[in-house]
């Protein structure tokens, strides 16, 4: 497996977004030297040759985790709807969607 | 003896209030008080006492919870701003069941934010000092809960292990934790970090509490996809079988990094167990030495999607902007403090087009040999012996500043999350400083019995740990 380029400010930068944080100069340039070093760390893994050995997700998996088509009841509206920082015609209110940037 | 009406309920729950009243202020080790709530299931259990029912396995012992373990109508912080104020409309299942046991539930535990540390310093709240030096971390992330059951505030408590979470600070405040098989605990209202790695489990004074507790909290919950359908083992019958016959590895790699006066204590934990009768043999199981660095690419990438839902929407905290990716965008900013950010990105990062196959499937397929690793060796060893953490407990704001450093911390707890297996931390003396250590047993998949035996075993001849001081004075010097 070809190992990737050391993480650089742009690669963070870029990620920050994806992950809607913004982040200062000092900031990015801080992140970068500590995320860097922890995937100089990981670099034990991503240069192993694991070819033919398959990856685990969930060491105890279980399959088809069905429920009986029973009715039951679901958390209370008006309990869930009062932690809402912002709320109209028992809905979450949130600030315009359209003609957004992305 | 509450049960047998030798005491009463409220008696002990004032006991426990008074000693939080007097210690807390110096050890943080509560982000809230539940004293109104707790008095009123106290009642409970003294009423339910003498009209002759019975009060539950836990009738009046009290139990503090990790701020992560949802409450209704009773504020769930995670130790993050962006759940400040956060009620949650439900319980999760383990404080249902403790509640039906008669349990008092004393309040919530400070942590590191989402979990995410290994000395409670990442709380929003402040950290949470050791009790036995309160210059010191009490570790992390359950370092509340820890901290909580060493200061005497409540004899019992939960926390969750994602990485070393309920063992690390178990080890470093010189109490009894373990981490659960993935699956027997159900993990409905636990607020997830890591979702192939959270698991729930005990904090005790003592290997039977501990025992106790685990029996009280598991077994199968429809409400969890992953709990695990099958009956769990009833543990706390099996504690004083004895340690005859067993097989005990000393985990060669785990001794590798810990510091002389922690494997020290490591071996003579070996002899305890040799003299008690179990066969002990040094085993080596090289995979687990790639342990740390695959969490670091398999947790982070989990919590980045899991902590996508604190968007400034539903619940918690918003900071208002002109539009809505705006608004997710200055909310999780100013919400989540940096060691959270720093998952969150390194996660991101790790999944992204391009990097997956060389970080995160990778991960995935060393965690394959982790299992193949501790299943070798579980062909002929029963349960694994070696050290919780490396060093006993670290000064406050030693690491803070070197993540990498911090996250060293969890070299020896890290592979049994991965593999989905259990394992505990016993105190078994002091380290040259004066400070508890911690012994940690692990075994393979639903061998909580086993572990917990041999356990017992090794908490029977611990060396002795001087109690910490009941109150001790804030300390000078460490910013609060």
């Amino acid at each position: 497996m070809a190992e990737p380029g050391r993480l650089t400010r742009d690669d963070v930068a870029h990620v920050a977004s994806l992950a809607r944080l913004h982040l200062s100069d000092e900031e990015l340039d801080l992140f970068t030297g500590q995320l860097a070093e922890v995937l100089d760390h990981a670099s034990d893994v991503a240069s192993l040759d694991l070819a033919g050995v398959a990856p685990t997700a969930h060491a105890m998996a279980v399959v088809n985790v069905l429920r009986p088509d029973e009715f039951h009841p679901g958390v209370d509206r008006e309990e869930v709807l009062a932690q809402a920082p912002s709320v109209e015609d028992h809905r979450f209110r949130v600030p315009r969607i359209l003609g957004e940037a992305p | 003896m509450v049960r047998a009406g030798e005491w009463s309920a409220v008696d002990i729950l004032e006991q426990h209030l008074a000693a939080i009243e007097a210690g807390d202020e110096a050890i943080h080790a509560f982000n809230l008080v539940t004293a109104d709530e707790a008095r009123a299931q106290a009642r409970a259990v003294d009423r339910k006492v003498a009209d002759g029912g019975d009060p539950g396995l836990l009738a009046g012992v009290p139990v503090a919870l990790k701020d992560n373990l949802c409450t209704r109508g009773v504020p769930t912080t995670c130790s993050s701003r962006i759940l400040e104020g956060w009620k949650p409309p439900y319980d999760a299942t383990v404080v249902t069941r403790l509640a039906e046991a008669g349990a008092l539930l004393v309040g919530k535990t400070n942590m590191d934010e989402f979990a995410m540390g290994s000395s409670t310093e990442t709380s929003a709240s402040g950290p949470t000092r050791n009790p036995y030096d309160t210059s010191r971390v009490p570790g992390g992330s359950s370092g509340g809960s820890a901290a909580a059951v060493a200061a005497g505030f409540a004899p019992l408590a939960l926390g969750s292990d994602t990485g070393g979470s309920i063992r690390q600070p178990a080890a470093l405040c010189g109490v009894v934790g373990m981490k659960p098989t993935y699956g027997t605990v159900s993990r409905y209202g636990l607020v997830a970090f890591a979702s192939s790695l959270d698991q729930i489990g005990p904090l005790a004074t003592s290997v039977a509490d501990a025992a106790l507790l685990f029996d009280v909290i598991g077994g199968h919950d429809p409400l969890d996809s992953t709990s695990l359908n099958r009956p769990t083992p009833r543990v706390l019958s099996v504690i004083d079988d004895g340690v005859e016959g067993l097989t005990v590895g000393v985990l060669a790699e785990f001794l590798d990094g810990a510091a002389p006066d922690v494997a020290d204590r490591v071996h003579q934990a070996a002899e305890v167990l040799a003299a008690a009768g179990a066969r002990v043999e040094e085993v080596s199981v090289p995979e687990v030495t790639l342990g740390l660095s695959a969490y670091y690419l398999i947790a982070p990438g989990e919590a980045s999607s899991n902590l996508a839902r604190y968007d400034g929407v539903r619940y918690g905290l918003r900071v208002d902007a002109e539009d809505t990716v705006a608004m997710n965008t200055a909310t999780r900013s100013a919400g989540f403090g940096d060691e959270v950010k720093r998952r969150i990105m390194l996660g991101t990062y790790v999944l992204s087009a391009g990097y997956v196959d060389a970080y995160y499937n990778q991960a995935l397929r060393v965690r394959t040999r982790i299992i193949d690793g501790f299943a070798a060796a579980y062909r002929h060893c029963d349960v694994l012996l070696g050290p919780t953490a490396p060093t006993t407990a670290f000064a406050l704001g030693a690491k803070t500043g070197d993540p990498l450093a911090m996250y060293l911390s969890d070299v020896c707890t890290i592979p049994s999350n991965l593999a989905g297996h259990p394992a505990i931390s016993i105190p078994f003396g002091a380290g040259d400083d004066g400070l508890p250590v911690g012994v940690q047993l692990l075994g393979p998949a639903l061998s909580e019995g086993t572990v917990l035996k041999v356990a017992a075993a090794v908490e029977a001849a611990a060396p002795p740990l001087a109690a910490p001081a009941p109150a001790p004075a804030p300390a000078e010097g460490v910013a609060t």
